[in-house]
């Protein structure tokens, strides 16, 4: 176990891309921390630095208390789970997660005790002598988590491992793969492009976006009060709405020139982006703000309202129990659900 | 796999047919008419034949110089598909590391691809020429007496080195391709299990280019059995004398320059039923071992 250090780590290619501005952050031993942000991000990239399989440019990267920009990738003691899996098709089930202890000069019989603990713990007893390309999907991908568990390791690496899965299965390896690292406490960081992975099982989120760290957070903080209109509208489905308003004599008006009630102005004043979440309004006849709905999305639990207010894009999600009819109706905003962020670099205020 | 049925009968025979055609004139039918001429003697100029039995099948197997050629030609073909199969091993995983001009040095190394046999043949004969050949002397300034054409193994050593180099970049595109095809994310959960590259590569790179070196492996031993004809040819000049020959070169002196036809065919009748058995050994046995994905 360990926790794992990144000090103002940069990574630039030769061909000049800074794909990593520097970027400090901790994680702490038995953490799961969860690198989400949109494909090119440069999440990939800073997970790949952790593992030694890609150079670090500048800065300093720690496992435990030791620095290991130049260590070998065998001898960080990490393992990694990868998107496809990767494992050694020619080998069997057993030998694919025993590869790794072999190599460390672990005995026959110490490996072949592991490994069984391992598929015992993943439900691939039955499965040992088969080759991968005799498993489904979920299995191969059990035996890769199982490739990482037997090493000990001091701290997982996930690249996006459930992207290949379909959405039912996605499902219950997210909470076999949480409820996994929970059991063995080992530090991990797992890479997504997926806001609901994200929020579901990570300790700690770091929204990342054009090779900059934009936030980190545990889910609540990222989603209760997100540092900049990108996190906003990144995490959440359907995102965050975002207006353009402007401020001043203590109060917030939208563009199309009604007031925001509850708006935590402090003193602001100018151009300025108004956001709020589809679920903190409510249709009420007596609100402060005309709502003009175009389409109605039927979810089941939920209905998500499309329309515009004052004249700017705006959807609503409302309970399934509630009353919705394309047409013009009102909202009313719930109080401090009113999130500001300043016009040009979308910070917040 | 998706089975197609065709309502007409006569339709796939119909498409079929121009496959079958070819096979049938360039293959089944010498290789009935060797068959047939195998148990006759021809008359030296050509007015007739007897009908001799196995008689011919039986001289060769007391002819000292057809054990010799039978001798060489193993070796020839063992030699041949090892060098040219890992050399070209080596120069793929080499060209695979290459991120900076890759694609001109794969171009380069592909081009000896193009050259005929023959004029492959014809740069040897100029590289090991007795007098002014370049490698003729190199040798001799390192003290080794060479002599194409005159020396048994001299002239059975740029068969070989000309065989082997003719037959590289064909090997090299193939690893090259096998080894492309390999996901970059294998090789590196392979880094993270394991630091030496040496074990590496025998452990997962080597088994998972199996199914391309096992198919290499036959089209070698093809290669050396019968493709090194022209390169052969070139190099003794269509004068054995005291030079090594293999099978086939001796199948086309015999035949030809010696008119014995039926000899001849009894040669290529033999040749044939080896290169069966060697195919069926080699599916048979080691196509098991080896995991296609």
């Amino acid at each position: 176990m360990a926790n794992v250090t990144l000090q103002d780590v940069r990574k630039v290619y030769p061909n000049g891309f800074e794909a990593i501005y520097p970027c400090s952050f901790e994680v702490p031993d038995g953490e799961f921390v969860v690198l989400v942000g949109p494909s090119g991000c440069g999440k990939s990239t800073l997970l790949r630095m952790v593992a030694g399989l890609e150079p670090i440019t500048e800065g300093d990267l720690s496992i435990g208390a030791r620095i290991v920009n130049d260590v070998d990738p065998a001898d960080r003691n990490i393992a990694m789970v990868f998107q496809n899996y990767a494992l050694y098709p020619h080998m069997t089930v057993a030998k694919n997660m025993g590869y790794g202890l072999k190599n460390r000069g672990t005995s026959k019989a110490e490996i072949d005790k592991k490994v069984r603990a391992a598929a015992e713990m993943l439900n691939l007893s039955d499965y040992l002598d088969r080759r991968p390309s005799q498993l489904s999907g979920g299995q191969r991908q059990r035996v890769a988590m199982g490739r990482a568990i037997v090493r000990e390791p001091d701290l997982f690496l996930f690249d996006e491992p459930l992207s290949n899965l379909d959405a039912k299965l996605r499902n219950q390896m997210r909470i076999e793969v949480r409820a996994l690292q929970r059991r063995l406490g080992v530090t991990s960081m797992y890479v997504t492009h997926d806001q609901v992975e994200a929020m579901t099982m990570a300790d700690r989120i770091i929204v990342m976006n054009a090779g900059r760290i934009e936030q980190i957070g545990t889910p609540g903080e990222i989603y209760g009060r997100p540092a900049s209109t990108f996190v906003a509208s990144f995490m959440g489905a359907p995102p965050m709405n975002l207006l353009n308003g402007m401020a001043g004599d203590g109060a917030v008006r939208l563009d199309g020139g009604e007031q925001v009630p509850h708006a935590p102005v402090n003193g602001h004043a100018g151009a300025l982006m108004v956001g709020i979440r589809p679920e903190d309004v409510l249709l009420s006849e007596a609100g402060d703000l005309a709502f003009n709905v175009h389409i109605v999305e039927e979810l089941g639990a939920l209905r998500l309202l499309h329309g515009e207010v004052g004249g700017q894009a705006f959807s609503v999600s409302v309970a399934k129990d509630q009353n919705a009819q394309v047409g013009q109706t009102r909202l009313s905003v719930k109080p401090s659900s009113v999130h500001l962020f300043d016009a040009a670099e979308g910070r917040r205020l | 796999m998706k089975r197609t049925t065709f309502r007409n009968p006569w339709l796939p025979i119909l498409l079929l047919s121009p496959q079958l055609a070819i096979i049938a004139v360039f293959f089944y039918w010498p290789a009935g008419y060797a068959l047939q001429t195998s148990f006759y003697l021809q008359d030296p100029f050509g007015f007739g034949s007897t009908f001799v039995g196995a008689e011919n099948y039986t001289r060769l197997t007391s002819s000292a110089n057809y054990q010799d050629a039978l001798t060489f030609t193993i070796v020839f073909t063992l030699l041949v598909t090892f060098f040219s199969l890992a050399i070209a091993l080596l120069l793929a995983v080499k060209a695979d590391k290459v991120l900076r001009g890759a694609r001109t040095y794969r171009t380069l190394l592909m081009w000896v691809y193009a050259i005929a046999p023959p004029v492959a043949g014809l740069m040897g004969v100029m590289l090991f020429d007795q007098s002014r050949g370049n490698l003729t002397q190199l040798f001799q300034a390192l003290g080794w007496d060479y002599t194409l054409g005159v020396n048994y193994w001299d002239t059975a050593v740029a068969m070989i080195v000309v065989s082997v180099w003719k037959q590289i970049p064909v090997n090299f595109i193939f690893f090259l391709s096998g080894l492309q095809a390999i996901p970059r994310s294998v090789h590196e959960a392979a880094m993270i299990d394991n630091r030496s590259g040496m074990s590496r590569f025998w452990d997962v790179t080597f088994p998972l280019l199996a199914p391309t070196g096992f198919f290499l492996l036959i089209i070698n031993i093809t290669y050396a059995l019968f493709d090194t004809f022209g390169i052969i040819d070139t190099l003794v000049k269509g004068e054995p004398g005291n030079n090594p020959m293999t099978l086939v070169y001796r199948v086309f002196v015999d035949g030809f320059r010696g008119g014995d036809l039926g000899g001849s065919s009894a040669q290529s009748v033999v040749l044939m039923v080896l290169v069966l058995i060697l195919t069926i050994v080699q599916f048979r046995f080691l196509e098991r071992r080896i995991h296609y994905t």
